[in-house]
């Protein structure tokens, strides 16, 4: 009974073009975003936010980014390690070459540093689809790890191969990078910066360009025919995606981690992301980030779940058991609803808006 | 300067003073292009047969060496071990048929290549689960001593890949074109629905194409695991087959074959004579280059056929 | 005689010269020659196979005729991509629907401002500002094509669950969002019912009376043909068997052979 509509005029287009036009979900984000924002840092442990939130948040936006390319413009991509490896790299040649940059500048310059190297590799884009799609993102998969790898340039010569965050702060002595930022201003940091950016892709995808992206993911055919230019959509939609990928390889280099190698964006990076965008939902906003919890709890729960029911199980064993359940699991949700936990969540919505009447 | 002499100049320059080398570069090449189209050879039979792009080719691979050897270990006398994990692979794809695909059917194509994903991981971890995960020694008693040839040398371990990869292929053409089993795959192939309407059972069908597939993948798995040993990385050579997919169409066996070839040939002449200008390991994504190079020139592949579109 | 009784029309906008297209070894138009004027509702008949998709594929830059022209306000022209026609003002409706099927009704139409919102990504990404502006000012133009399709009651469904004869309409409203000065229909009324057609047939007229868009149309059902069309345009195997006022055409011993199915030699 309290989740209505009911009442509840929409007396222009405007109010009626509102993300969230019924009251009820108006509040229910407010609610979400004070605990996000207040609750959390009070309540959660610095290991909680550190091994749990942050990721979450990075990969939250990676999906995003990723979601944007595949779940909206419907191309297919396995290459969103490469270009999350691309903003990390990027921001650390950044961050080291101009130590008096605002790392909010920094973070910016490195998203559009990948959108420019997206573009380059959406190119094949306009001649492919689908699989064939997919295969020639691979392509840029193991071309932009080998290159990191392979080139000392990129990591400032550091024998090792690994590139250690330099500390800096946003503003005063607020620092948000490096090993010796709190996991509280890393936390808070990471939060803003993936608000805003989840806020501007529910705009573009229900501007303009979103439709014609989504024009081109549901009938390219039809969608040039009515004036759609595909070279334009489809270089458009990698741009956009790889920013959101770039901006969040810098976060988990920056914050996450505070020192990553290349192969920490190998291409398990590339299936992880796009599993979660499938388990939580293609087309998805809100699904991108079901997805990313699901996916960072699962292993987590998996580890600790022998332990909880009192099995005493080798490392090696229970490595293997994940392996197969979260194989498992992956297909058990497909067959249950192949359209992600968005959709559930969706459908969720509509039975609690006729409850207690379901007739 | 220096860069362009070593794409350019020195590599032709070291190719026409020892053409025996580039030869034995060449022929090297070839042979390991076969091991790749064993490879692709599973993923073309799936695709054609179901339209689905079985990512899990890689981890049914590792799976069945896995078996293999670990049957072995077991004190199996190889031809005991040998129809067992053949049994094995058939009841798996059985089982995969139906309990994964029946309840897929109608799904899209991409919810289908992702619940090959998830197959793919479960199959790695119930391969670890029941055999372990050290690397295992595979050895089937084929030799493995280079042998010289007109003044070529050669791998005859090689050799006896690329001979079972032929007889493999020529066994399939024969089951394909003469058998009654096999023209049904090939009119499921070109119609599905027509097939349905003639009464080819599809269910059935699927479960032969994953079957037979899985068998390609034990071949596939005891030419790698004799070369490579039988551990997980056996499921990264599934990766090296789809620029051959690529380049010889995801429907052609034929192009299974020479793209197999190409991308091998390739990537070991590029990887000898090109490497060091790039810094090395080129062949990790060398492959991939020129599948995606090609793709540009010939969107369909080597041997898909142009595609009309219509509205 | 057509249901505007006697009309005159104003220049020829379309002209399609001596255009052959073929697919490999098949033929599919030979030398097609015909003009269409400003104003005027064209159709194109013929029985199935005659060519009749591939020509207005041809006419909107999707196939690339091996020879000939298509001459469309002045421009001459033999390829040019379906994109730059549509910004012509060339839209149209397909004859297997073409909706996007993940998108709900509003969303369709709007795709048909697509060629005509130019705010970019900056402002969109915020919503604010001139985006905000444009996307409104876009929104009441089309929910005044939703209003004249009668389909506010489905507004916000995706189209994948609307039944066959609302998709046919809301892909009409798409085209029509486009404000096209030519639109190609391709059997806008194939598999509806008597009631659904007279409602296609009414908005089709509207559209040609009231914004003076110059319609060719495919056609199977000549009872709505002959009601609706200035001009019609026989075709048979590729090539053009006649080409007249309904009238014409219907008493063409040529047209009635082919369709009656006099044997061909």
């Amino acid at each position: 009974m309290l989740y209505r509509e009911a009442g509840q005029f929409k007396t222009s287009y405007a109010k009626d073009q509102a993300i969230f036009p019924i009251l009820q979900d108006r509040v229910m984000m407010v609610l979400m975003l004070v605990v996000a924002f207040v609750g959390v840092p009070m309540l959660a442990s610095e290991y909680w936010l550190s091994t749990i939130m942050l990721p979450f948040l990075v990969f939250s936006l990676a999906a995003l980014g990723l979601n944007l390319l595949t779940g909206y413009a419907g191309q297919l991509s396995l290459g969103t390690g490469g270009f999350m490896a691309t903003g990390a790299f990027a921001a650390y040649k950044l961050a080291v070459a101009f130590p008096e940059m605002n790392i909010v500048i920094v973070f910016l310059l490195s998203g559009v540093i990948t959108a420019a190297v997206g573009v380059l590799f959406g190119l094949p884009s306009l001649r492919i689809k689908g699989f064939y799609l997919a295969v020639a993102t691979l392509a840029s998969q193991f071309f932009l790890i080998w290159m990191f790898n392979k080139f000392p340039w990129f990591t400032n010569y550091s024998s090792s191969g690994v590139i250690s965050a330099p500390p800096r702060a946003v503003f005063g002595d607020f620092f948000v990078t490096g090993s010796s930022a709190s996991p509280a201003n890393k936390y808070l940091f990471t939060l803003v910066i993936v608000c805003v950016l989840a806020l501007a892709a529910k705009n573009i995808v229900r501007s303009h360009v979103g439709r014609s992206w989504m024009a081109i993911r549901d009938m390219d055919i039809a969608a040039e025919i009515i004036g759609i230019k595909p070279l334009q959509t489809k270089l458009g939609a990698f741009a956009v995606s790889s920013f959101y990928c770039g901006i969040s390889g810098a976060l988990w280099a920056f914050i996450y981690t505070s020192s990553v190698e290349a192969l920490a964006f190998d291409i398990t990076r590339s299936f992880q992301i796009l599993f979660m965008i499938i388990i939580g939902g293609l087309g998805s906003i809100l699904g991108s980030f079901m997805g990313a919890a699901f996916i960072v709890l699962l292993p987590i729960f998996l580890s600790n779940a022998p332990t909880m029911f009192g099995l005493n199980i080798s490392v090696d064993l229970i490595s293997h058991m994940e392996f197969m359940i979260f194989g498992a699991l992956i297909i058990f949700f497909l067959i249950v609803e192949p359209h992600g936990l968005a959709r559930l969540w969706q459908i969720g919505k509509e039975k609690l808006r006729l409850w207690p009447f379901p007739y | 300067m220096e860069f362009l002499t070593a794409i350019f100049v020195s590599p032709f320059i070291e190719i026409y003073e020892y053409p025996l080398f580039f030869i034995e570069v060449v022929l090297g090449g070839l042979l390991a292009g076969v091991m790749y189209s064993l490879v692709a050879l599973g993923f073309v039979l799936i695709f054609k047969a179901s339209g689905v792009f079985n990512f899990a080719q890689g981890a049914m691979v590792l799976f069945a060496a896995l078996t293999l050897v670990g049957l072995i270990e077991h004190g199996f006398p190889i031809w005991l071990a040998l129809i067992s994990t053949i049994i094995v692979m058939i009841a798996l794809a059985m089982a995969i048929e139906k309990v994964v695909l029946r309840k897929l059917v109608n799904q899209e194509p991409i919810i289908l290549f992702m619940a090959t994903i998830g197959l793919s991981y479960f199959l790695d971890g119930f391969g670890q689960t029941l055999w372990g995960s050290d690397v295992k020694v595979l050895d089937l008693g084929i030799p493995n001593a280079p042998i010289e040839f007109l003044g070529i040398l050669v791998n005859q371990f090689d050799l006896v890949a690329a001979a079972s990869a032929g007889t493999l292929v020529a066994v399939l053409a024969i089951f394909f074109q003469k058998t009654r089993i096999g023209r049904a795959l090939r009119a499921v192939a070109d119609d599905h629905q027509a097939a349905l309407s003639v009464g080819i059972p599809l269910k059935t069908i699927w479960a032969i194409v994953w079957a037979v597939a899985g068998l390609v993948g034990l071949v596939a798995g005891i030419m790698w695991g004799t070369k490579l040993g039988v551990q997980f990385t056996l499921t990264l050579v599934a990766l090296k087959a789809l620029p051959v997919l690529i380049l010889g169409g995801f429907t052609s066996i034929p192009g299974a074959i020479i793209g197999g070839l190409i991308i091998g040939m390739g990537e070991k002449v590029a990887e000898v004579f090109w490497g060091a200008a790039f810094g090395g390991a080129i062949e990790d994504w060398f492959a991939y280059m020129l599948a995606l190079a090609f793709l540009l020139f010939r969107p369909q592949g080597l041997f898909g056929e142009k595609i009309i579109e219509r509205v | 005689m057509s249901a505007h009784g006697e009309r005159t029309f104003g220049d020829v906008v379309l002209r399609v010269d001596d255009v052959s297209l073929s697919f490999g070894g098949v033929q599919a138009l030979a030398n097609i020659s015909f003009e269409v004027r400003d104003g005027q509702v064209l159709a194109i008949i013929g029985p199935n196979g005659a060519g009749k998709s591939s020509m207005l594929n041809v006419i909107n830059g999707f196939y690339h005729p091996q020879q000939g022209t298509i001459t469309y306000k002045g421009e001459t022209r033999r390829q040019m991509k379906p994109h730059h026609a549509a910004r012509q003002g060339v839209a149209r409706t397909f004859q297997n629907i073409a909706l996007f099927k993940g998108m709900s009704t509003l969303d369709n139409i709007m795709t048909g401002r697509n060629t005509k919102m130019h705010k970019n990504l900056f402002w969109q990404a915020l919503h604010m500002g001139p985006a905000r502006k444009e996307e409104l000012e876009h929104r009441e133009f089309v929910e005044n094509i939703i209003d004249f399709l009668e389909i506010e009651h489905i507004r916000k469904t995706p189209v994948g669950r609307l039944p066959y004869g609302l998709q046919k309409r809301v892909e009409l409203g798409r085209a029509l969002a486009a404000e096209p000065e030519l639109l190609l229909l391709d059997e806008p009324m194939a598999g509806m019912n008597l009631e659904e057609k007279e409602d296609m047939s009414r908005y089709v007229l509207d559209v040609n009376d009231e914004f003076g868009t110059t319609i060719v149309l495919i056609e199977h059902d000549m009872g709505v043909v002959m009601d609706i069309s200035d001009h019609v345009v026989v075709l048979d195997y590729g090539r053009k068997l006649a080409d007249g006022s309904p009238d014409e055409v219907r008493t063409n011993q040529l047209v009635i052979d082919a369709y009656l199915g006099v044997a061909h030699d």
